[in-house]
């Protein structure tokens, strides 16, 4: 018996919806359905809240739980902010597949199990390529088909272990899972594609940037925090985790520092906050599982405002370098005060709501002895605020006069963008209300006079950094290759090869072998063939007279 | 930076000095700071005073001079793809 309406259907229902109605009932619906699958999602209650059978399973299709209402209402929010932001700009449809896709992302943050988790999973990767496609132009198709091929392998990957692991322990449950067999591998592998850990990395900084001004604020937000969500729920302490997190925070620190394209600045950025998130689940303690998912919520937040800003910006010029853009403060303070904020929370600047969820990962580290990971946190942390914290907005909004003068954003990407920096501010000077709202109680207290102080040397000495090496840091108009050269360059070249190698062994099949064979067939039909001397059909007669030929022959030899 | 036309205070050398020396002000005031407000080092060196500064400044210049090295190999025309 349904007692409550799952969150996650109420925004399939508006995702179809908003591709029946027009107008200004079509704003409202793609406005309040987020509202409302909110208000559902503070409806469900703790442990399984629903069973139901599917094949031969029984599944929990919504298990409540503060961990998953957590992300459960990030999402929700988001899918509400990004509405708003784009409602009147976007196109219908990338409207509805948004709303589809956060949907995916909510049916996964309340999966009580496997089947429904990957279901709800492989609804995200198909509305999320719908998003990357939105974007238009050649471009964004061609980074949507790289985008689809990789989920979709990684859905297989997932795939393969969840039915491993159904057939050999009959339990399809989500909870925590020992790394100790093919199956279980298999369901981290495919988590981290998703997760965007390198190598397989390529796929964000690709496909993100390539979506619309719209899309690309919705895309920062489901897919790689779902996979951290599923991250602490199946492998919470995986030892592992810790160096591929830190190994993103770098990847995704250095390959910033290198790109010239405003929103691929961002994407990476991506990377390297989901990181940092990785590292935590990796330390497996309840603070550490406390500051991966409130960083997973702070970060949803601004990055999307990061992503919004440069939406705006994008939206309004139409033009996406560094190296065409700068010096827009003049003409467009809204969005540059709230990119600027976005940028400050995300360098996790005291007041932020960055640093009052990074602490908490920074503080597991100190709690478990971890001296080499916490200061490579800490140098990551300075590295953060040099390729995105000032980075962004520098070259996006001062570095030199472009001579462009846009209007500001249009009032609904105000209107976005303010909720979210207010957003951003209110998580930083409220932090209590806020980890209130996490799986574990905190103890911890961000903000003590020593702390703050060390936040602010290592954030300001970066910045003197950056500034110092300003001509280095100078953009040109080129591109850095990625892991994404493998299948975008080196598969090509290597299969174009594999083709002249083919036509080779083909063009020599046909001088060398052919005329023999064709040779050696005419020779045999001249006497094999219809009319060759041993082929052709004899008449009557001459047949009887060999026949009688044998006949006396052999009556001969047996006389003898 | 230095734009050709000063359309707009924040543009205009002077303030632009201005932050320049506010800037090192405030750096000043962060590590002076220490003298009365003890940063608890967890491990040790980030006992040292100043720690902070060093470590931020030094780690900034270390990931700039990595990202630049791998710039040499890495870094291609924007049009690599597009052929």
């Amino acid at each position: 018996m349904i007692e409550l309406l799952p969150p996650a259907l109420l925004l399939v229902a508006s995702a179809l919806l908003t591709g029946v109605l027009r107008g200004t009932l079509r704003d409202a619906v793609v406005l309040l359905a987020p509202l409302a699958t909110l208000w559902l999602i503070w409806q469900v209650p703790d442990g399984v809240v629903l069973t139901a059978y599917f094949l031969d399973y029984s599944i929990q299709p919504i298990e409540g739980g503060p961990l998953r209402r957590l992300f459960a209402s990030i999402f929700a929010f988001m899918a509400f902010a990004g509405a708003l932001f784009g409602f009147r700009q976007a196109k219908w449809y990338e409207l509805s597949a948004a709303q589809a896709y956060a949907a995916g992302a909510i049916g996964v943050s309340f999966a009580g199990d496997l089947i429904t988790m990957f279901l709800f999973w492989e609804l995200m990767a198909i509305f999320s390529t719908v998003v990357v496609w939105c974007g238009g132009d050649a471009r964004a198709r061609a980074a949507g088909i790289r985008y689809a091929a990789m989920h979709l392998l990684g859905g297989v990957i997932l795939k393969v272990g969840i039915e491993g692991l159904m057939v050999n322990t009959g339990s399809i449950e989500i909870r925590a899972l020992a790394l100790d067999s093919f199956e279980t591998w298999m369901i981290l592998l495919g988590i981290l594609v998703n997760v965007a850990a390198p190598p397989i990395s390529a796929w964000l900084p690709d496909a993100y940037p390539a979506s619309s001004p719209t899309g690309s604020v919705f895309l920062s937000a489901f897919t790689t925090k779902t996979a951290v969500l599923a991250l602490i729920l199946l492998f919470p302490g995986a030892d592992i985790l810790i160096p591929i997190g830190l190994a993103m925070i770098f990847y995704g620190i250095i390959f910033a520092l290198l790109e010239n394209d405003v929103r691929r600045i961002l994407a990476y950025s991506i990377v390297n906050q989901v990181g940092f998130m990785v590292c935590a689940v990796g330390i497996g303690t309840e603070t550490a599982l406390n500051g991966a998912a409130a960083h997973a919520f702070a970060h949803i937040i601004y990055k999307a405002l990061l992503f919004m800003s440069a939406g705006a910006v994008i939206y309004r010029t139409g033009k996406h370098l560094c190296t065409d853009l700068g010096g827009l403060y003049r003409t467009m303070p809204v969005t540059a005060v709230c990119g600027i904020i976005g940028a400050l929370a995300i360098s996790s600047f005291p007041l932020t709501s960055g640093f009052t969820t990074k602490a908490l990962i920074s503080q597991s580290a100190v709690e478990q002895g971890m001296t080499v990971v916490y200061l490579l946190l800490a140098a990551a942390s300075a590295g953060v605020f040099l390729h995105a914290g000032i980075k962004f907005p520098w070259f996006v909004f001062f570095q030199k006069d472009s001579g462009l003068r846009p209007e500001d954003a249009p009032w609904n990407m105000k209107a976005a963008m303010v909720l979210m920096a207010g957003a951003c501010l209110l998580l930083g000077i409220f932090p209590g209300q806020f980890y209130a709202l996490l799986p574990y109680a905190v103890t911890y207290e961000p903000y003590t006079a020593g702390k703050v102080l060390f936040y602010l040397q290592l954030l300001l000495f970066s910045g003197l950094a950056f500034f110092l090496m300003l001509p280095w840091m100078q953009r040109t108009l080129t591109i850095t290759l990625d892991v994404d050269w493998l299948w975008r360059r080196a598969l090509p070249v290597l299969w174009r090869l594999g083709q002249r190698l083919a036509d080779a062994v083909r063009a020599g099949y046909h001088a060398a072998i052919v005329p023999r064979v064709t040779n050696l067939t005419r020779r045999l039909t001249a006497h094999l063939g219809p009319n060759g001397i041993l082929g052709r059909s004899w008449q009557i007669g001459t047949t009887a007279m060999w026949v009688a030929l044998l006949l006396i022959s052999y009556v001969a030899i047996y006389a003898l | 930076m230095s734009a050709p036309n000063h359309d707009h205070w924040l543009s205009r050398p002077s303030t632009i000095r201005g932050l320049w020396i506010a800037f090192a002000i405030v750096l000043a005031f962060t590590v002076a700071a220490e003298l009365f407000i003890d940063i608890k080092g967890y491990f040790g060196v980030d006992d040292w005073p100043g720690f902070g500064a060093i470590y931020g400044f030094g780690a900034c210049v270390a990931m700039v001079l990595v990202a630049k090295a791998l710039g040499v190999l890495l870094k291609r025309r924007d049009d690599y793809y597009h052929d």
